[in-house]
């Protein structure tokens, strides 16, 4: 059984011009110790997506238009709200962006850590400490004990993430949603983050999902990516298929948009996805890559398409995959 | 080829606020004895991680920022030595384009304001001459006339970006600071904006220097790249060069710290232990020492020289002290340097 199952969410907002359908019918599933890596453009939903999961959205403007949400059975779209409270951290945890906003500026790392084992895990203060400092080593920051007392200004943004991975992982959670965990940080740093991460899921065997616009981070955590467009998931495949075999006319053009450092990489002019992503009020009709794709024929404005499986493991939505797969 | 930028032992030190007891005043060593040039007609990258000064070199060299000393020379005249009034008038031949997009533009002005600012602070033409040449500036960069009396917020973030480019080239400069350019921007638009930056240099025969934390970004528009680290450059050398056979062990750990969107290239990471020091205390001899995986003796003692080691490629590292020969940065004088840096 997988872990988490998720069928057909659909995530929209209430504004004032009309229904914004963030999420729009995600289909996905994460095996025990999987990383599942989703990549997209901002305002495709992944971040959406994933806050549905532990149901962190300000309800309203936000709304559950359909779906379900299965950990380990239990359907999390309808868990009371101690329930709910109760898997967050526990079984779920997640990490953000941006480390500091996440992080309380008034209190130690050590207070914050200590409260994850008092509220979740019931350990008193002294136990508690212990804990914490066990677990900032584990996440290899330089002496625990010292840096348990200090406050997150003190500390550079790696290390700030490194205490927030702590964090999520103090209760041992079975999945860790990650999104965007090393955008904000320098390459070198964003190198420890991703090693520490994959080490980690190595010895806790935490399944993760790891949100990210970098295809690059993509390639070199995940097991299986899911490409998502508006709202919707335009492609889904284990990862060496996916970048040897894209079929998805937006997911070749990703890939060929990025200015690359490999040195087998051409230079020279970029691929470039004409236009611009339309806001989600301005859906088009049929397919909604169709106003930027090189392939978009009638049927592409007519009827939207379905994702189905071209090859094993291998989905994608689009009319005309299979020719996308072999050209 | 000559170059239209040469910049000579550049220091910017920020003073940090003293504490109530006072004690000694501590700098901030942003930028501390940078050297090099830019070409005529060349794209120059200027990688770095943040906080290793490659921002404050962009706003010394345009005057945006008071340098500590250091000579920066444009074009046959030390621009650091000039009065405001002159440095006003070299302002029409040196333009910026900032990171962010939303940020850098009034809220508050049309389009065709915006972009006609610079023709208007410089006193270029009449109403009718200046707006022509506005409507010009923006057909370069892909925007429409129509466009002309619409105010920022109407427009997604790569179209922004298209109107700093447009407004930094309304005065037709000879040497465009791009800072961080498509930063801010989403994969599908950043090569949009990369392509025009590209093609723009080419048309109007500029000459860029592109200040970028991605190695992708710079290596694919930039001709020459320097790397920087807490203040200063450890490498330079031709694109191919730097990316094919890079010399520095800091160069070396960047490059191979970028992922990779290929999964099936199975690269040795070199991942470097520590943070980046702070530039109020920088470590002694070397900087990189105390990070570096391939540290000797002597590089906590002593800072290494700069050696070129092969044509056009220059590493300051004790590594290769045996090799190539020193390269000094030319003396003061505003002569055109030889060999470019």
């Amino acid at each position: 059984m997988p872990l988490l199952r998720i069928s057909d969410l659909r995530t929209y907002f209430q504004t004032p011009q009309g229904v914004a359908r963030a999420v729009d019918g995600v289909t996905l599933e994460v095996e025990p110790g999987e990383v599942l890596g989703i990549v997209g453009e901002s305002g495709c939903g992944k971040s959406v997506l994933a806050l549905s999961i532990l149901r962190l959205l300000p309800m309203p403007p936000a709304f559950f238009a359909g779906g379900e949400i299965l950990f380990e059975g239990r359907n999390l779209m309808t868990l009371s709200a101690e329930g709910i409270r109760k898997i967050r951290g526990n079984d779920i945890s997640m990490i953000f962006q941006e480390p500091m906003a996440a992080l309380n500026p008034v209190f130690t790392i050590g207070n914050q850590l200590a409260e994850v084992f008092r509220a979740h895990q019931g350990l008193s203060g002294g136990k508690s400490w212990q804990q914490s400092i066990e677990m900032l080593g584990m996440v290899r920051v330089p002496s625990p004990e010292m840096r348990v007392r200090e406050y997150p200004y003190q500390l550079s943004g790696g290390m700030r993430q490194r205490v927030m991975i702590a964090i999520a992982l103090a209760c041992r959670p079975k999945l860790l949603i990650a999104d965007e965990p090393t955008t904000a940080l320098d390459v070198t740093i964003q190198a420890q983050i991703l090693e520490l991460m994959s080490e980690l899921r190595r010895e806790l065997g935490t399944a993760i999902i790891m949100i990210t616009h970098d295809l690059g981070v993509i390639a070199e955590t995940a097991h299986r990516v899911m490409v998502m467009y508006m709202g919707k998931v335009m492609e889904e495949a284990p990862t060496l298929e996916l970048f040897d075999r894209p079929l998805h006319p937006y997911t070749r053009g990703l890939m060929r948009a990025i200015p690359s450092v490999a040195v087998t990489a051409t230079t020279g002019e970029l691929y470039e996805i004409p236009g611009v992503v339309p806001g989600l009020l301005a859906r088009p009709s049929g397919c909604s890559f169709n106003p930027r794709c090189p392939m978009a024929q009638e049927i592409c404005i007519d009827q939207e398409p379905v994702l189905r499986e071209i090859r094993p493991g291998h989905r994608a939505a689009c009319w005309f995959a299979e020719h996308v797969g072999n050209s | 080829m000559s170059a239209i930028l040469d910049v000579r032992n550049l220091v910017k030190h920020f003073p940090v606020r003293r504490g109530i007891l006072g004690g000694e005043r501590r700098y901030v060593r942003a930028v501390d004895g940078v050297s090099f040039t830019v070409g005529s007609q060349e794209t120059l990258g200027l990688v770095g991680e943040s906080g290793c000064g490659k921002s404050t070199v962009g706003r010394t060299i345009l005057r945006l920022l008071a340098p500590t000393s250091g000579e920066v020379w444009f074009r046959g005249r030390n621009i650091l030595a000039l009065g405001e009034e002159e440095v006003r008038s070299l302002r029409r031949e040196m333009q910026i384009v900032f990171q962010d997009p939303f940020g850098a533009l009034n809220p508050r002005l049309t389009v065709e304001q915006i972009v006609g600012e610079p023709l208007k602070n410089h006193g270029i033409g009449n109403r009718r001459e200046r707006r022509e040449k506005v409507e010009e500036a923006l057909t370069m960069v892909g925007l429409l006339p129509e466009h002309l009396k619409r105010f920022p917020h109407e427009f997604s973030g790569g179209q922004r970006q298209r109107i700093g480019i447009a407004r930094a080239l309304v005065l037709r400069p000879r040497l465009v600071v791009a800072d961080e350019p498509v930063s801010a921007l989403d994969v599908s638009v950043q090569a949009q904006v990369l392509n025009l930056i590209a093609r723009l240099q080419r048309e109007l025969r500029l000459s860029i220097m592109l200040i970028s934390h991605d190695l992708g970004v710079v290596r694919h528009i930039s001709r020459r790249v320097a790397v920087m680290y807490l203040g200063e450059i450890v490498e330079v050398a031709p694109a191919g060069d730097l990316y094919g056979n890079p010399l520095h062990p800091y160069t070396q750990a960047l490059l191979s710290a970028v992922p990779v969107p290929n999964p099936r290239l199975a690269k040795k990471r070199i991942v470097l232990a520590g943070d980046v020091p702070s530039p109020i205390d920088p470590p002694s001899g070397c900087r990189f020492h105390p990070r570096c995986p391939r540290r000797m003796e002597i590089c906590p003692v002593e800072p290494p020289k700069t050696r070129q080691v092969a044509l056009g490629h220059l590493v300051a590292c004790h590594l290769y002290d045996t090799q190539g020969e020193m390269w000094i940065p030319p003396a003061p004088g505003g002569r055109e340097s030889q060999e470019p840096m």
